[in-house]
């Protein structure tokens, strides 16, 4: 049956910012479905609030609206475009959750829309826990035993009445799980089904028997209208039941299941599918299955496409967003072409043979305070895959992608710590679920401990840790070549070793050899990997998508291709200070260089992202970002050049290497990317340049760190060498903290002293992009930090153009920027970042590389900078592709930073030097007061327009807050204070109600938060020492309760501004980034005039 | 410790695989020390290696699966296909040991125990690459150390492989006899609980029939009489069937000219059903002809559609020979199923007389259940007849 023919404008709904539970994969699925829907002749509407996406790239939708995913903004525009479908399932439980709410409030019927991909009902039936279990019950589905509750009191009923522990609470209608938790006596319970009822959207909480030890297995499954259902993908987990998905290594197809077991499994699965009603699309089904006697229960249902799906997508070459958004709109499966193969239908089930792993990657390291045990709530920021012809050697790549400093499953020298714990130690940190447990299990098989015990203590299968284990003994196989000659003599061996996954760097520990030496000892004697494709049919047929992994087998299928190619190095699995921004930047350079017909090849690890997808880049390399494997794409292809200046840290910390084995860095030289690193030689520049910089030292001890502090004075701001993210970064305001950071909080060595800079306190932070060419630069933007200096750019909110900025200070930051880039040959893009104090302006930072805020300012000012890098890297000119003017847009944009704070009860939300933001949203309006509301909003802290507002600020705020407790009293609210901030308004005429602080007396801040009484809190940090327990208390109490808190005097202010004209016009008006891109600059994107 | 893993042996890779056109793959021992020849196909299930081997319809060959883990579930009593291991040998990336909690043996010491030889450390992606692109190749397994390699790709080259070979003579039952009377074969874990009763009389042919087709059968009220290949159309007659059924089997369906007879004799004259083997005689026996496919469809995941419902099954399949499209008279037989990879014959129908026969296995084992319902179809088939 054709496509749909009544429907012609639809309308797509996105996820929204990065957070915990949904990351890029959205993106990754609202491209395909875009480009799906599009091909397809259909007018596109699309919503996001998320700028760092490549949805909301203009010219992937017909009207692309960077508004907050809030019901009255999907209402605004609906109004205004009056889309015919709304397409929810493709934005993950943000899109699904408005969808619903929309049906409910009648909007959709009122404009006379049909929703595609799954009705109201479906979803319903779906989420809804005892809705769910009632369908499954009806048709036979075997389900752990519980019961929902509304309340404490009968969720302490049901307790009494299964009398068991441990017992799984689960919220309604949440994301990836926040709020629940495994309790195993009353007084956990207790909390835990206190914190889920507040969580969950409809105050519902599922409490369950536990299953956790079972194993834990996910199909992915698509339907079309006529009922044809596939399964593409099987996944199982590595870590059992009680581990949240999103937190388990998981590896395809599922490993340990008999036929039987599996196609029971499957039936089931299509039983699911069926019953719930999902009529087109994908969706995917939990199960549990109990390994002593395979007794299988349904954990549940998303009928949607998912994190899961996006890896089945990667995993076996099946673009399931792809195929359903086509059968959303009336197409079968069996009318669809496999992509891959070109020959074959998309009605099929994809045949692997291989071996993919995933590997969460976990950011605790940024909370330090945060519970480490993982559990039904998931905590990891990102995740990467790999893939392997078998187990082992996929599960040693996996580990080696993720960033985290590990060459693979140990034998890297760094095994240290759990090699180091007791027995006792040893076996409590195998029964905890965590993040290192993979290592626990290796240190415990190097003690001899057997399989069996090792599944007793973590419930792991055994299939996996038999493989474990031999690899963990095969350490000393390696070993008994005694040195690298013994192992270039031994070439089975050698080739067996990489057979197994080890990387060079794991074998150069193992021979106490360099990695230099083993990869030219291995090249010396010819082994190398080969390059296999994943063809979605185990070779059956002939694959013409060349998605490519290594592996060390005996047939290449790399394909010649003479064509000037291009390598561009993506960025690894997300975490918190690398994310979507940087795969945003990798797509667009692939996406301009295709155009100016480079070949390009895409390297990446992250399965989420929409720079692995098939069809994103000329080849793509699902490979990890190392020197060995990057320097084997790279000789295997014969590259003409390689970006490392897009993907972030991870292939910047690559860079010398890369270049020291023959790699041709094209855009910005290595040696200005280093001379911006080197503080040294960076001092230098700026000296002779007359640029102004805060003062600083290195110091290597203690006391040279005190010298250096006598010298600028307190407060300074201390950091290690090397950062990203501003890790481990802090201000710090006097001796007794200064030793303390020295002696706990980094590691200090000759070659990696800590760096100490005057802080500028109160200071106004401003961030610069520009582009050069070598010959010209022109600033993309300038933008003003909400926050003040010494809150981590990326958690600041930021506003384009910059409101406070005098046009003289505006000159000699465009001044100094374009010095800076000259003088450092920059050619793409750098990014600047600056403090302005007393009228003086400050370098505070620069770096010669695509920033964070590349994809906020291309949209902003409607002209895509990371696309012109690519080109200008490759040998364009700027005045070529027409791009020669700073964009001043007449609009205001402000991005705001997104927290997982929620996911980490207990933890201070404040925000310093480090980073802790895991997204961004976009907030654009004519008027900059309302853009800000806007992204206050769209960052999910919906500002009430009335109604009690509590204020406390530090003393230096004191004076600067009057004027705005003025205002806001103007508005309507009314203000309660602490009884200091409350004299001080008082005594300045504006009325406000005392209360007490919470240490001194009740009510406090904290009753009235509990009680519902504020609906929004003013708090700006008291400056100097440790934040005050009262002030940690009240944040965190707020961010589990929803409640905005501003914690700038700036912040409040904008914010009062967007309030005063909302008031006036009573709306959010919506406008397309198409309408505000009218007057952007018409580039000429192909021209690349000249290639060196 | 390095005792227990036999890592030494997996790199000096001793045993080869010797293919016809001269290539060799290299490998170690994983099963019974004996060397063998057969026809070298892939096949891309990703589970179900125990009921690939125990199929009667892999005689003849050397499978080879493209899944890379293998052994992982053990082998176990109740999923065997027929009584014993019957693929002339196995070639695979990586043999596991089994953890499964249905598992009650090893695979390797399974193919030991059947003295069917294996082969692991084989890439069996370039193997299956070379299958897909130059045919399936007769090849010779050697894993005994007594056969230089020139010697075993002569061999290989010079065996006359399956085509007009009649292997189902080979696999068949000697004796008539009666399926599961007591009921106990047909009900085990992850099939059924609980059969109904068994009020149809059939007659099943067997020239390698799979068990699970028996169970099947069991579980639509069929009470099975199997009997062997060469069992003449007059003999099943007298035992007087409400149905007769014609099984799967290994190798060329033109070499079984007695089976195509009696085929042709029991048209019209009884309810018949056909499986694979049994679906290519049922088109031999209806004036059709039968073609080799080049690598024969192998695998768990083949899209069939329903010409008259328009409805797509993904189906387990194992055939190297299908029913050539071109020789069906159109006034007689209509095709009902169609493979959707390659369009080729699926199933097909007889428009005066019940019959109908399908060439994917709607048995599964391994493989998805969609197109269980085709026993349901063959009982009511018989009801109306």
């Amino acid at each position: 049956m054709p496509k749909r023919e009544d429907i012609k404008k639809i309308m797509l709904v996105g996820a929204g910012p990065i957070v915990i539970g949904q990351a890029c994969e959205f993106d990754y699925s609202g491209v395909q479905a875009c480009k799906a829907l599009k091909e397809e002749g259909y007018e596109l509407v699309l919503v996001n609030s998320n700028p760092a996406t490549i949805m909301t790239d203009p010219e992937f939708a017909d009207r692309t609206y960077l508004e907050p995913l809030t019901e009255p903004i999907l209402e605004e525009i609906i109004r205004r475009e009056r889309p015919d479908a709304l397409l929810p399932t493709l934005g993950g439980q943000t899109a699904l959750n408005l969808a619903i709410a929309l049906h409910d409030q009648g909007v959709l019927k009122r404009y006379q829309m049909e929703m595609i991909g799954a009705r109201a009902e479906v979803i319903r039936k779906a989420e809804d826990r005892n809705l769910f279990k009632e369908a499954m019950t009806k048709i036979g589905m075997d389900v752990p035993r519980g019961q929902s509750a509304h309340s404490l009191a009968e969720a302490l009923k049901i307790q009494a009445a299964m009398a068991v522990f441990p017992l799984i609470i689960r919220p309604g209608f949440t994301l990836g799980g926040s709020g629940g938790g495994i309790a195993r006596n009353e007084a956990e319970f207790r909390t835990i089904v206190e914190r889920g009822l507040a969580y969950s959207l409809n105050s519902e909480v599922l409490i369950e028997e536990s299953v956790i030890g079972w194993k834990e297995f996910e199909l992915e499954v698509m339907r079309d209208k006529k009922d044809n259902c596939v399964i593409v993908c099987s996944i199982e987990n590595v870590d059992p039941m009680g581990i949240h998905t999103g937190d388990s290594v998981t590896v395809a197809p599922a490993q340990t299941l008999t036929d039987r077991e599996y196609q029971r499994m499957r039936d089931a699965t299509l039983a699911v599918i069926r019953e719930i009603g999902v009529e087109t699309g994908g969706a995917n089904v939990q199960w549990a299955v109990n390994p002593a006697n395979g007794r299988m229960v349904i954990i549940e249902m998303n009928p949607r496409v998912s994190r899961s799906s996006a890896l089945a997508s990667k995993a076996t070459g099946f673009p399931i967003a792809r195929i359903a958004a086509k059968l959303a709109v009336g197409y079968t499966l069996d009318e669809l072409r496999n992509d891959i193969t070109r020959e074959t239908p998309a009605c099929f089930e994809p045949a692997i043979d291989y071996v993919v792993t995933k590997v969460p990657r976990f950011a605790f390291e940024k909370f330090p305070a945060a519970d480490t045990t993982l559990g039904t709530q998931m905590k990891s920021v990102g995740e990467t895959m790999s893939i392997g012809r078998t187990f082992k050697e996929s599960f040693q790549k996996a580990l080696r992608s993720l960033e985290t400093g590990r060459a693979g499953f140990g034998a890297d020298g760094k095994d240290g710590p759990q090699e180091r714990l007791s027995d006792a130690e040893l076996t409590s940190e195998l029964e905890r679920p965590n993040a290192q447990r993979l290592f626990a299990v290796r240190a415990a098989f190097k003690r001899g401990w057997t399989v069996s015990r090792i599944t007793e203590l973590t419930q792991i299968d055994p299939w996996f840790l038999g493989h474990l284990e031999e690899l963990a003994a095969f350490e000393e196989e390696i070993r008994s070549a005694h040195n690298l000659d013994g192992l270039k003599q031994n070439l089975a061996l050698f080739r067996q070793a990489k057979e197994y996954g080890y990387s060079d760097r794991q074998i150069a520990f193992l021979l106490a050899a360099t990695e230099t030496g083993v990869r030219q000892a291995r090249e010396s004697i010819g082994l190398k990997p080969v390059f296999n494709l994943v063809d979605t049919c185990a070779a059956e047929f002939k694959a013409l998508t060349p998605y490519y992994y290594s592996t060390y087998g005996t047939m290449d299928e790399y394909r010649p291709d003479n064509r000037r190619k291009i390598m561009i190095l993506g960025g690894g699995p997300n975490r918190i200070g690398q994310g979507i921004e940087f795969d945003y930047c990798c797509v667009h350079a692939s996406f301009a260089l295709r155009q100016a017909g480079f070949a390009t090849i895409m390297v990446n690890s992250n399965p989420e992202t929409v720079s692995t997808d098939y069809d994103t880049s000329d080849r793509l390399y699902f490979e990890p970002l190392t020197l060995e494997d990057v320097l084997n794409i790279y000789r295997r292809e014969q590259c003409w050049g390689a970006i490392v200046q897009f993907g972030g840290q991870t292939p910047l910390n690559l860079t010398k290497a890369l270049e020291q084995n023959g790699v041709r860095i094209i855009g910005t030289p290595p040696a200005s990317i280093e001379m911006a690193e080197d503080r040294k030689l960076f001092q230098e520049l700026i000296t002779r340049l007359g640029i102004r910089q805060p003062n600083s030292g290195l110091a290597t001890s203690v006391e040279q760190a005190e010298r250096i502090a006598d010298r600028i004075g307190f407060p300074i701001l201390m950091r290690p060498s090397f950062v990203l993210g501003g890790r481990a970064m802090v201000i710090v305001y006097n001796q007794e903290s200064l030793r303390k950071y020295m002696a706990e909080a980094v590691e200090v060595s000759e070659d990696r002293p800590v760096l100490i800079d005057d802080f500028l306190d109160n200071a106004v932070e401003v961030d610069v992009d520009c582009i050069a060419d070598g010959e010209s630069v022109v600033i993309g933007g300038i933008m003003e930090h909400v926050e003040q200096a010494g809150i981590h750019s990326g958690d600041s909110a930021c506003m384009l153009p910059a409101p406070t900025l005098s046009e003289p200070i505006k000159a000699t930051i465009r001044k100094h920027t374009i010095e800076m880039a000259l003088a450092l040959k920059v050619c793409g893009l750098m990014n600047v970042q600056y403090a302005i104090k007393d009228g003086e302006v400050y370098v505070l930072e620069v770096n010669p590389r695509a920033s964070r805020t590349v994809p906020f300012v291309s949209k902003a000012i409607g002209v895509p900078l990371a696309k012109l890098a690519a080109l200008v890297m490759a040998g364009s000119k700027l005045k070529g592709l027409g791009f020669t003017r700073e964009v001043l847009p007449r609009h205001a944009s402000v991005k705001e930073a997104v927290f997982p704070f929620v996911r980490f009860p207990g933890i201070d939300t404040v925000l310093s030097p480090e980073m802790k933001s895991t997204g961004e949203v976009m907030g654009i309006d004519m008027n900059i007061g309302m853009a800000f509301l806007k992204s206050q909003v769209a960052a999910g802290s919906v500002l009430p327009v009335d109604g009690n507002v509590f204020v406390s600020v530090r003393d230096s705020d004191k004076d600067a807050v009057i004027p705005l407790a003025r205002r806001l009293c103007a508005l309507g609210f009314t203000v309660y204070a602490t009884e200091g901030t409350s004299t001080v308004l008082r005594d300045h005429g504006i009325p406000s109600q005392a209360i007490f602080r919470i240490s001194k007396g009740r009510p406090h801040v904290l009753d009235m938060i509990r009680e519902k009484q504020v609906g929004w809190i003013v708090s700006t940090p008291s400056s100097g020492e440790t934040p005050r327990v009262d002030e940690v208390k009240m944040r965190a109490e707020a961010v589990i309760r929803g409640i905005p808190i501003t914690t700038t005097l700036n912040g409040l202010e904008s914010a009062v501004k967007g309030l005063e004209t909302f008031r006036e016009t009573r709306r959010m008006e919506v406008c397309s980034l198409q309408e505000y891109h009218r007057h952007a600059p018409r580039l000429k994107l192909t021209a690349v005039e000249k290639i060196a | 410790m390095n005792s227990r893993w036999h890592w030494r042996a997996q790199r000096e890779k001793t045993a080869f695989l010797a293919l016809a056109d001269g290539t060799v793959f290299h490998g170690y021992s994983v099963g019974a020390p004996v060397d063998a020849l057969g026809e070298v196909v892939f096949n891309t299930g990703m589970t179900g290696y125990q009921e690939i081997l125990s199929d009667p319809s892999y005689s003849g060959q050397l499978v080879t699966m493209t899944c890379p883990e293998i052994g992982n579930t053990g082998i176990n009593a109740a999923d065997m296909e027929s009584a014993r291991l019957f693929a002339n040998g196995f070639i695979l990336h990586e043999m596991n040991a089994p953890h499964n909690w249905r598992s009650e043996l090893s695979l390797e010491e399974c193919l030991l125990r059947n003295a069917i030889p294996a082969i692991a450390g084989i890439d069996t992606r370039a193997l299956t690459s070379k299958l897909r692109d130059q045919g399936t190749l007769k090849g010779y397994l050697v894993v005994s150390g007594k056969i230089a390699e020139p010697q075993a790709v002569r061999l290989a080259a010079e065996w006359g492989g399956l085509d007009g070979q009649d292997y189902a003579a080979k696999v068949t039952c000697k004796q008539p006899y009666r399926w599961d009377e007591q009921g106990k074969l047909s009900a085990s874990w992850g099939i059924a609980d609980s059969l109904p009763e068994a009020d149809l009389k059939i007659v099943a042919y067997d020239f390698g029939i799979k068990w699970n087709i028996l169970r099947s059968m069991r579980r639509n009220g069929m009470a099975v009489t199997v009997v062997p290949a060469t069992t003449s159309a007059d003999e099943v007659l007298a035992l007087k069937p409400q149905g007769v059924f014609l099984s799967n089997g290994p190798a060329d369906p033109a070499a079984v000219t007695y089976a195509i007879d009696s085929a042709r004799q029991l048209l019209g004259k009884v309810p018949l059903m056909g499986i694979c083997l049994g679906h290519q005689i049922l088109g031999l026996a209806g004036g059709g002809r039968t073609l080799r496919l080049k690598f024969g469809h192998h695998g768990c995941n083949h899209p069939v559609k329903d010409l008259k419902t328009g409805r797509i099954e993904i189906t387990s399949q194992n055939h190297n020979f299908t029913v050539d499209p071109q020789s069906l008279d159109p006034a007689k037989i209509e095709i009902t199923h169609i493979n959707l990879n390659d369009l080729t014959v699926e199933g097909i129908e007889h428009k005066h007389a019940p019959m109908f026969s399908v060439q994917y296995h709607p048995e599964a084992s391994p493989g998805p259940h969609d197109p269980y319902y085709l026993f349901g179809r063959f009982r009511e088939l018989i009801i109306r007849a």
